[in-house]
């Protein structure tokens, strides 16, 4: 076989990385590099240094180290019995891509993963080769974002969560037989026992020991995972529910909804379709209401029909829709609670309304200043001078939001 | 009618140095046109602003508005500093109006500092490094050229500095450049030009950007939302853009017309085994180590699908005592250990003031996966219900078999349904031995979880003792 370049693995190793959707650098330990050494930074948000035509940020290096594998999993670009192109950085590649490119400022850091090879172990310690040495010999205070490789030994995790901001293991699947069938070599328990282990070494890294004030490190960025969304029949109540589980469960920081996409040479058993990113969106914005805006998962999954989310309108009106009895919210007097569950009202336009009331009685001109989206919030709320009146019950406010199909000519 | 004329550098502390002077001076805001330095002055120039300090008045402000001002008066109109002055003379007299986001003053002076955040957000973002030529010294060199909207240099200059500590470099734009050679800081405001240099890195970092991008997932306008199309003459990754855009449509079709290609010959050489189905046991363990490795594929029922794992029984597999609680919690599903949590530290009590060592009993749950809802970042345990204990209650049959204990020990009302078929409070049956449907002796008491519930310290204490009693007695029965 001849040798690869650089740029030609590069080409196929993040080819390979792309259907990973994290790229998130946020919400990290601040360190930085100073006089006496050290590159690279991090200031609690991350940045996005680019944008793929795809609307993805770049953030990360993102790359796999190899992209052989001794797993068949289906919905995978790099299962065994696929015909692509393979390739194999070695460690040194890795540590001049990402010092490289960091020092360009095009990237926050190096988000790592990997095909499986030999076996679990080795590979996460050939990747614990690669983050090691950024930390220890170029003395590398950027972000990175290792994949731990399911299956591989506690202290090897423990190990990575010294180096890494972030770790994370993919559940993939909703459901379990999904899994089974989709991914016959892995064994879902091992993912989930995963998450578990990181869950219970970055409590005990937060608890300070009796030796020392300091609590040690342990992936200061937390962990996440990823679920694939359209390669199996599993619908978004299920899939809701699963996060809801691991959020509960493994004190995630994000689940992560990725559309299935067709790959180059994909299995005989998957059909490819165009990637269902509607639903998608209304995953995430699902997750969000949970997470952020203070929704039960039954208050979000009874929005939904026969366990879909509404794809013409967000989670969040679908609810305010099928439950006008709460509404109108009176802006001047309703709890948080109440003003979260407007449409058209975020969590900065409630903390601006809370604020604002204290001031004097709002008036319908004020909410438009303090972010509101207006044209979806009216029906929706009072406030000094306005009230929906019989816009709120209309039979045709829900047509009202939903965007008509657009006419081509032919 | 005073006209002020701003530096070069160091322009919001100059303007706050003025204005604490004009706002002493009492000098209405209407009576001071401010200026950025170089720009061409008010046909209403006036006189000069007089030396020396203002009157001896106190002057505070709340911290918010020095933030507010300091990221607004980056801003390039300059009549953001008259707005300021005017916020300024209404905040000294009446410090709330900063928190009403209401306010039409503070809204527009927060919709300008919005705007250089995020200026200063996509200038951190978009420079683009590149490597000049090593001099005498043995730091590396890199240049950029950027075009930030505001006058935000010194605004993000600390951004840079922290994270290129060991490397000089200069970013340059039309607004001023920015330099740190040998980690001494530089700020000159004198416009720079373009000196177009290159950088061999780019066509790597082009080769990423094309391949990093899924051509299935067009989204066009989501993009140029975040990356505006004028920054993109100074990015090196843009001039793909319209050629990947071009080819998505066709790429992503491709890939789905194509058909699946035989695998490769040495597939079954390289190839991991699959994971043994989760077959339905028999019940023809000889051992505990099967029973537990089949019992970890469980799916009899749906419990198994939110928690981590199947948490079997541990223990001596020739104990004289067997004890069975009611479900894993948090803890124990998480290690995967029965009694390893707050109420697995209660019991370990228990066992010793009974003079037990856990190694010799055997401790196990009537329901072997946690049953809980998520809430947010917690579980919280919910009660396994009657089918659930009944469809577990067919390992914990085998778990008996196999160590055939001469006293069951049934902690709490779950345990003491899946043990006996009763499921009544056990409260009331406590001090007398039951049997199983197999004649096997059973003898009831509380879970330690309900000693940790209990409304108070008293009754707490009270529990225990009785707790602590029957593990006693459950001692005593087999000695």
């Amino acid at each position: 076989m001849t040798q690869l370049t650089v740029q030609k693995k590069l080409e196929i190793l993040s080819d390979a990385a792309k259907y990973d959707a994290s790229c998130a650098s946020s919400g990290t330990a601040r360190r930085h590099s100073d006089s006496r050494g050290g590159l690279g930074s991090t200031e609690g948000h991350g940045i996005c240094h680019a944008y793929a035509p795809d609307g993805r940020c770049i953030s990360l290096l993102k790359i796999l180290m190899t992209n052989f594998c001794i797993y068949d999993c289906a919905f995978c670009i790099n299962r065994a019995s696929s015909n692509v192109a393979r390739a194999r950085f070695s460690v040194e590649e890795i540590i001049t891509l990402t010092i490289e490119f960091y020092r360009r400022n095009y990237i926050e850091g190096l988000f790592l993963s990997s095909g499986i090879i030999k076996s679990p172990d080795a590979t996460m310690v050939d990747m614990l080769r690669v983050v090691r040495a950024l930390r220890m010999d170029h003395d590398f205070r950027g972000y990175i974002h290792l994949k731990t490789i399911p299956h591989a030994s506690p202290a090897l995790i423990e190990e990575a969560g010294r180096y890494a901001d972030r770790l994370s293991v993919n559940i993939e699947f909703p459901s379990d037989e999904s899994f089974a069938r989709l991914a016959p070599e892995k064994d879902v328990t091992e993912i989930k026992k995963a998450m578990a282990g990181i869950r219970t070494h970055i409590s005990d890294a937060s608890e300070k020991t009796m030796v020392s004030k300091k609590a040690r490190t342990f992936a200061p960025a937390g962990q996440s995972t990823q679920m694939i969304v359209g390669a199996d029949a599993a619908n978004d109540s299920v899939i809701l529910s699963r996060a809801a589980g691991l959020y509960g469960s493994y004190a995630l920081k994000r689940v992560y909804y990725s559309a299935f996409s067709p790959i180059p040479d994909s299995s005989r058993i998957l059909p490819l379709i165009k990637p269902p990113m509607m639903r998608e969106h209304r995953l995430y914005q699902a997750d969000w209401l949970l997470r952020f805006y203070g929704f039960s998962l039954d208050e979000v999954t009874s929005t939904t029909e026969t366990g879909m989310l509404d794809l013409d309108v967000d989670p969040k009106l679908a609810y305010a829709l099928r439950n006008r009895h709460l509404f109108p919210v009176n802006v001047n007097t309703a709890a948080r609670e109440m003003l979260m569950r407007i449409p058209g009202m975020g969590v900065k336009s409630v903390k601006r309304i809370l604020e604002a009331r204290r001031h004097g009685l709002l008036r319908y001109d004020d909410l438009a200043r303090l972010g509101g989206r207006m044209k979806t919030a009216k029906a929706f709320l009072a406030s000094g001078d306005w009230t929906p009146g019989r816009l709120l019950d209309s039979a045709h406010l829900r047509s009202s939001f939903v965007a008509p199909e657009q006419l081509s000519l032919i | 009618m005073f006209a002020l004329e701003l530096p070069a550098t160091g322009v919001f502390d100059c303007w706050r140095m003025q204005a604490r002077g004009l706002a002493g001076r009492n000098v209405r805001s209407r009576d001071v046109v401010w200026r950025r330095h170089g720009s061409p002055p008010s046909l209403l120039a006036g006189e000069a602003f007089p030396d020396g300090d203002a009157p001896g008045v106190a002057m505070t402000v709340p911290k918010a508005f020095l933030v507010l001002a300091r990221e607004a008066s980056c801003h390039r109109d300059e009549h953001v500093f008259a707005l300021l002055y005017d916020l300024l003379l209404r905040v000294m007299h009446d410090g709330d109006i900063l928190s009403n986001p209401a306010d039409p003053a503070v809204r527009q002076l927060e919709v300008m500092a919005k705007s250089v955040r995020r200026d200063a957000h996509k200038m951190k973002a978009f420079v683009r490094f590149k490597e000049l030529p090593q001099d005498d010294g043995n730091r590396r060199r890199f240049a950029a050229w950027f075009e930030p909207e505001h006058f935000i240099l010194e605004h993000v200059a600390g951004f840079f500095v922290r994270r290129f500590a060991d490397m000089d470099w200069l970013i340059a734009t039309p607004r001023g450049s920015l330099s740190c050679v040998g980690g001494d800081l530089a700020i000159d405001a004198t416009p720079a030009v373009n000196s177009n240099l290159s950088d061999g890195v780019e066509d790597l970092w082009r080769t990423y950007y094309g391949n990093i991008f899924n051509p299935a997932r067009l989204k066009v306008k989501a993009m140029q939302a975040e990356m505006p199309r004028k920054y993109w003459k100074n990015l090196p990754e843009a001039s793909l853009i319209p050629e990947l855009i071009r080819g998505a449509e066709a790429r992503a079709q491709g890939m789905r017309l194509a058909a699946a290609t035989p695998p490769p010959s040495h597939l079954a050489k390289i190839k991991a085994p699959a994971v043994p189905p989760a077959s339905a046991a028999t019940g023809d363990f000889t051992s505990l180590a099967d029973l537990h490795e089949s019992a970890r594929h469980c799916r009899r029922c749906d419990l198994c699908l939110h928690a981590t794992q199947t948490v079997c029984g541990e223990g001596s597999s020739t104990a004289r005592i067997m004890f069975v609680g009611e479900q894993p919690g948090d803890k124990e599903d998480i290690a995967g250990k029965p009694f390893v949590g707050p109420a697995g530290a209660l019991f370990a009590q228990a066992l010793a003031q009974a003079g037990l060592a856990r190694a010799d009993v055997y401790v196990t749950n009537a329901v072997k996966h946690f049953k809980f809802q998520p809430r947010g970042k917690r579980r919280i345990h919910q009660r396994p219900n009657g089918t659930e204990i009944n469809i577990c209650r067919w390992w914990l049959t085998q778990e008996i078999r196999l160590v055939q204990p001469r006293l069951l020990v049934g902690m709490g009302a779950t345990a003491m349904l899946a043990l006996t078929g009763d499921g009544s409070r056990v409260m009331s049956r406590r001090g007398r031995v039951e049997e199983t449907p197999e004649q096997r002796t059973v003898l009831p008491t509380l879970h330690p979880s309900a000693i940790l519930r209990a409304s108070n310290a008293g009754e707490a204490d009270a529990m225990k003792t009785l707790f602590f009693d029957d593990i006693k007695s459950a001692a005593s029965f087999v000695s």
